[in-house]
């Protein structure tokens, strides 16, 4: 099976100014690819270089195995940087006229549009369409190609929450369908939602990738009992001096512990005349470790 | 092939649907009207018969005619929006950012280049035409109020008519389409174009030409002047920024030369950028 992105040692200078650096991406066969990362950070560039719209300065790059020619986006669709439009157009026209530049039938644009579920609005001029309907041309004619891997850069950009979460689901459908998506978000949650596996980027270099099942891994035990300094003393005993940490608010010690050593470590507390107020698991804390990789930049919405 | 073809398709859709398309074309014909016929006309009746000059105004307004009518403009104001044209057929993808949603779709970006040409060789031919039939309706009309003959052009006065014309519509929509490539928009490609076609060639023609021989000497290789000898030879006469300052097969092989350079040139630019 192709692998649908593959980059190696990307690179764009502007001037003197790098927006990508040296940047190895591989996006895997039907999976959903989260490229995160704050505003500024290379991610639109990289997308724009993926599809022939910006020169590398240097590096390779291949789509579903095809390094940039004549036939390099044939079953590649790509919404970038939000939807662009003919204005005095209607939807259905911009859609026919986009069908005719990649060369697909135009019998392709009302099932698109029944996709997006645009097909009542299809007549309107694009200029009176809401953004929630814009996006939704966007993604219409991402789809024309039928392709198989889409390329969507901020895809929820500009939309309210239910606009927000129709897109998340509309990409998990594709992605079910077996579409691969590369999907770039500076939307923690968004990532966490819809994505398999997630590449933070940051100042042109992707600095974490990794399965946000992976990320979700290595929570900790939040413990409070009492006497506090002799529940510590006791788990620093028990666990190691390592695996115990005294917790970001009042009295609480946090444990780098399987979830599952619970129980055990209650019972160990209650047997040392401690009295136990919280035992609790904590997930991973995500935003704080987007935050701490990019310097702050990653919204958690 | 089959995929030059649909581009062009497309193209020639997004023109057809934009109104700016037709008004323009719609301000060729009333211009070319008000210029070539009704002031013309206008000033013919209201002369005293007999006054010297009356009758050859008349007749420049007759059948024989008005192929010379028709191209007198395209020198400059009808030239000016074949220029206009052809910066809104390139420009208006930078400044809708429609060049990132059309390239997306996998054409080659010469293949949208050649189709944006082939777009305006159609529409340039179109806006002749229609410059042709209107004066030609117009003589008509005269020729009947006056009682004047039917002298119609042959079919290769005709056929050079329109054809001049078309090609000093075209070379000057293709720079409007270099000028829109180079500056990346719409406002600022059409104020420089139309600074050169209305300003600085009649300034070059009518203040420098005269005072300074290299001046002068480059009017016959310059798209205005050429244009001008153009539209002389077909018929025109007595219209600002034409003359027979050189000779057809001159003026030809340089409006020639032009479209061929703004065409590579845009073409070149369009290639080598960045989509920002």
């Amino acid at each position: 099976m192709s692998t649908p992105v593959e980059t190696t040692a990307l690179t764009k200078y502007y001037g003197p100014t790098v927006a990508v650096e040296n940047l190895n991406l591989t996006v895997r066969p039907g999976e959903v690819y989260g490229f995160l990362g704050p505003n500024g950070a290379g991610k639109t560039t990289t997308l724009r270089m993926l599809l022939g719209l910006v020169k590398p300065t240097s590096g390779r790059l291949r789509l579903l195995d095809s390094a940039p020619g004549p036939r390099y986006l044939d079953r590649v669709g790509a919404l970038i940087e939000g939807p662009t439009f003919y204005p005095y157009l209607s939807g259905r026209d911009n859609l026919r006229v986009l069908a005719d530049h990649a060369g697909v039938s135009r019998s392709r644009v009302p099932e698109v549009l029944a996709t997006v579920d645009l097909t009542g609005r299809a007549g309107d001029r694009y200029a009176t369409y809401s953004m929630g309907m814009k996006q939704r041309l966007g993604l219409a004619a991402a789809l024309l190609k039928s392709p198989e891997l889409l390329v969507l850069d901020e895809p929820t950009n500009g939309l309210d929450p239910a606009g927000m979460a129709d897109m998340r689901v509309t990409v998990r459908e594709l992605a079910a369908d077996g579409c691969t998506v590369l999907l770039s978000s500076h939307l923690l949650a968004e990532v966490e939602q819809v994505c398999d596996r997630v590449g933070v980027i940051n100042e042109g270099r992707l600095v974490l990738e990794s399965t946000v099942a992976e990320l979700r891994s290595g929570g900790t035990l939040r413990v409070r009992a009492a006497p506090f300094e002799r529940a510590r003393g006791h788990l620093e005993s028990r666990l190691g001096v390592a695996r115990v940490r005294v917790g970001d608010v009042d009295s609480a010690i946090d444990l780098h512990v399987d979830a599952a050593q619970a129980a055990e470590i209650n019972h160990g507390l209650v047997g040392a005349g401690l009295s136990v107020s919280e035992l609790r698991w904590r997930e991973p804390d995500l935003e704080e470790t987007f935050l701490r990789l990019t310097g702050g930049g990653v919204s958690a919405d | 092939m089959a995929s030059v073809l649909t581009n062009i398709r497309a193209e020639l859709v997004k023109q057809a649907h934009r109104p700016a398309s037709w008004l323009l074309l719609a301000l060729a014909g009333v211009l070319t009207l008000t210029f070539g016929y009704g002031i013309p006309y206008a000033g013919f009746t209201g002369t005293a018969s007999g006054a010297p000059g009356a009758d050859s105004d008349l007749a420049s307004m007759l059948p024989e005619m008005f192929l010379g009518n028709a191209v007198g403009g395209l020198p400059v104001f009808a030239g000016a929006l074949a220029l206009i044209f052809g910066v809104l057929v390139a420009g208006g993808e930078y400044g809708w950012q429609t060049w990132k949603t059309v390239l997306a779709q996998r054409p080659a970006r010469t293949t949208v280049y050649t189709a944006k040409l082939a777009t305006l060789a159609v529409g340039t031919l179109l806006g002749v035409l229609t410059l042709c039939a209107v004066t030609a309706t117009a003589s008509a009309l005269i020729a009947v109020v006056e009682s004047q003959p039917f002298d119609w052009p042959g079919p290769l006065a005709l056929a050079f008519g329109a054809g001049a014309g078309w090609l000093v519509a075209f070379m000057w929509a293709s720079l409007g389409v270099v000028l829109a490539i180079a500056l990346r928009g719409v406002a600022l490609p059409i104020g420089l174009g139309l600074v050169w076609l209305l300003a600085v060639q009649n300034l070059l023609a009518t203040i420098a030409a005269p005072l300074l021989d290299w001046v002068a000497d480059a009017q016959e290789w310059l798209p205005g002047p050429n244009a001008g000898a153009l539209a002389y030879a077909v018929g025109t006469r007595n219209t600002p920024g034409v003359s027979d300052i050189v000779e057809p097969g001159h003026a030809t092989l340089v409006v020639v030369a032009y479209l061929l350079a703004f065409c590579v040139a845009g073409g070149w630019l369009l290639r080598r950028r960045d989509i920002a």
